[in-house]
């Protein structure tokens, strides 16, 4: 399969898939009871409360918010995102996290080589694009929120910092489920993060001490087929289940991993079949709710 | 073209992979993202498709319109290409920073359909010197997603396919006067031969390899790259050279090679489907 080309009117709609129940639009009326409290992407007008964003309807007791479908990054202290250097500054880097502004990353909010602890001298600040240079990625911790929402972020902790070889897939920030932890190393034989701000960063198991080095030590030895076989079909999986609207978390990214093992890697490129995997991996996830 | 910023591990990841033959995405070197098409989605052109390229989205409209002929070729009509690279493909393109790769595109585009061969010219002209018909194509990049020039390639020669003329008679009247009718029966219509047109393969280096239909991410990685225009006979019609670059006599004849091979394939899958779709296709809109 050289090229393959479908016409549109092929793509059939799903009919198993339900539409979720409170569904609206910018402008739809949500409720003309004004006993609820207005939350995110809501507003009052002749009253009656209204959506401005489309999305889903959440509530939680007597507060209503809309939750948007394709949103951009909204940051909460805690959060693990995955970022794009931008711009070296003074005392900073400027990091893209898929956020209406860019975030900051403070020279001291990161670990120095070989985990030194001191005050950062003129020195650290000439060495700054040795360590972080424009494009580089990383994986970071939201420390706080700026009152414009500007994020700050860190990374002083060995688990987080620059990235190394991989590939980075951007999906909808509201479809990765809030976990207790969002760094996994998945049984088939690679590790992912899944970033809050909809990044992922799927990545070749590490070893040991690339794992506690805090990205200072880069290996960019090639990767064995074997491992990259298994992480392009996991990015495949990943863009299936975000193109469908399926939520992102461990279970959900190995099940539909397990549901494509039964095509080729050049088979699930056909978007019948993907949504066939995807299908699959619904039906199972229902069956254990 | 749109660029994206790539870390070293994420480059040498992507290189690695087409060295190996299995590409970020798991396809291999010669293979193309699947496709959509879509054809006469617009209502007010003669004829129009739409094409989805993974991410990349082209939307083109064929309008033809009466004009004079060119003062070279007075008997012949012609096509006239213009591409809006839109702002939503990529910011890149807000006001005019879009400009230069548009003419680079539209330049080659000309230069393909410009062919004895690729279509009947003459059968454009209505009165030689005087009137002939001009096929404007406009092509609009709705997103951005690698691989600009096949993309756009293939939604044209879609959008030709699906090109209704109306006929046009010419009567001389008493004094000598020659008057043109246009007939407005929408089935009275000419239709455009599209066996000979081309389409456009862009066959890229990174590293040591090629590869074909570069994602954006791969087209970061590349230094080089080939656009070709092949035939559906498997013929090279037209050959660009793109990128800083230099390549090798073998290499380029190892990307002819490919670039062939996958044309060749191209246009038959193109063709098949667009029969499938059928001459006077109207599609319910290509937002549903």
């Amino acid at each position: 399969m050289a090229t393959y080309i479908r016409p549109a009117r092929k793509r059939k709609c799903s009919k198993t898939i339900q539409e979720p129940k409170r569904l609206v639009t910018p402008g739809d009326v949500i409720t003309s009871d004004t006993d609820f409290m207005r939350g995110h992407g809501t507003y009052m007008e002749e009253d009656k409360l209204h959506a401005s964003v489309a999305g889903v309807v959440e509530t939680v007791n007597k507060l209503i918010c809309v939750k948007p479908l394709k949103t951009r990054y909204n940051g909460e202290v805690g959060d693990v995102v995955i970022g794009r250097i931008t711009e070296v500054g003074q005392k900073r880097w400027k990091v893209d996290t898929n956020s209406r502004l860019n975030s900051a990353l403070m020279l001291s909010a990161v670990n120095l080589p070989g985990g030194e602890l001191r005050r950062r001298s003129a020195e650290d600040e000439l060495l700054m694009r040795e360590y972080l240079a424009e494009g580089d990625l990383i994986s970071a911790e939201v420390q706080s929120v700026f009152s414009d929402g500007a994020l700050s972020i860190h990374t002083r902790s060995l688990k987080y910092g620059k990235l190394g070889q991989g590939v980075l897939v951007t999906v909808s920030p509201s479809l990765i489920k809030r976990r207790k932890t969002h760094f996994h190393n998945l049984t088939c034989g690679a590790s992912i993060i899944l970033g809050n701000n909809g990044y992922v960063w799927i990545s070749p198991m590490a070893g040991a001490e690339e794992e506690e080095g805090g990205g200072f030590i880069q290996n960019l030895e090639p990767v064995l087929l074997s491992d990259r076989e298994v992480m392009t079909r996991l990015k495949n999986c990943i863009v299936g289940l975000a193109e469908y609207r399926m939520m992102l978390y461990d279970t959900s990214i190995l099940y539909t991993y397990e549901a494509s093992l039964k095509y080729t890697l050049e088979e699930l490129l056909k978007p019948e079949l993907m949504e066939e995997v995807v299908e699959d991996t619904r039906r199972r996830l229902e069956q254990e709710t | 073209m749109a660029k994206v910023q790539l870390s070293l591990g994420e480059k040498t990841f992507i290189i690695h992979g087409v060295q190996d033959g299995l590409r970020t995405d798991g396809r291999s070197c010669d293979a193309f993202r699947p496709m959509e098409l879509e054809c006469g989605v617009v209502s007010n052109t003669s004829g129009s498709s739409r094409l989805r390229l993974s991410n990349t989205e082209i939307l083109v409209g064929v309008k033809a319109e009466m004009g004079k002929p060119r003062p070279t070729r007075p008997n012949e009509g012609y096509l006239e290409f213009f591409i809006d690279l839109s702002a939503n493909a990529s910011p890149e393109f807000e006001g005019r920073g879009g400009e230069e790769l548009a003419t680079e595109i539209a330049n080659t585009l000309t230069l393909t359909y410009d062919l004895k061969n690729v279509l009947d010219y003459q059968a454009l002209c209505v009165l030689p010197q005087q009137c002939c018909w001009v096929v404007y194509v406009d092509v609009v990049v709705l997103e951005c997603g690698g691989n600009l020039f096949d993309a756009i390639g293939i939604a044209v020669k879609a959008a030709l396919y699906n090109t209704r003329i109306p006929k046009v008679k010419v009567q001389v009247d008493s004094e000598g006067q020659e008057e043109i009718e246009v007939s407005d029966d929408p089935h009275d219509v000419v239709l455009l031969d599209t066996c000979n047109m081309p389409v456009l393969v862009t066959v890229s280096k990174i590293g040591q390899q090629h590869v074909v239909d570069a994602t954006l991410e791969e087209e970061a990685c590349c230094l080089a790259c080939i656009v070709m225009a092949v035939n559906a006979k498997g013929a090279l019609v037209g050959m660009e050279k793109k990128g800083s670059s230099s390549l090798t006599m073998d290499s380029i004849q190892d990307m002819i090679t490919t670039g062939k091979k996958v044309g060749m394939n191209l246009n038959s899958n193109l063709s098949s489907v667009l029969q499938e779709i059928g001459r006077d296709a109207s599609s319910s809109g290509f937002l549903s």
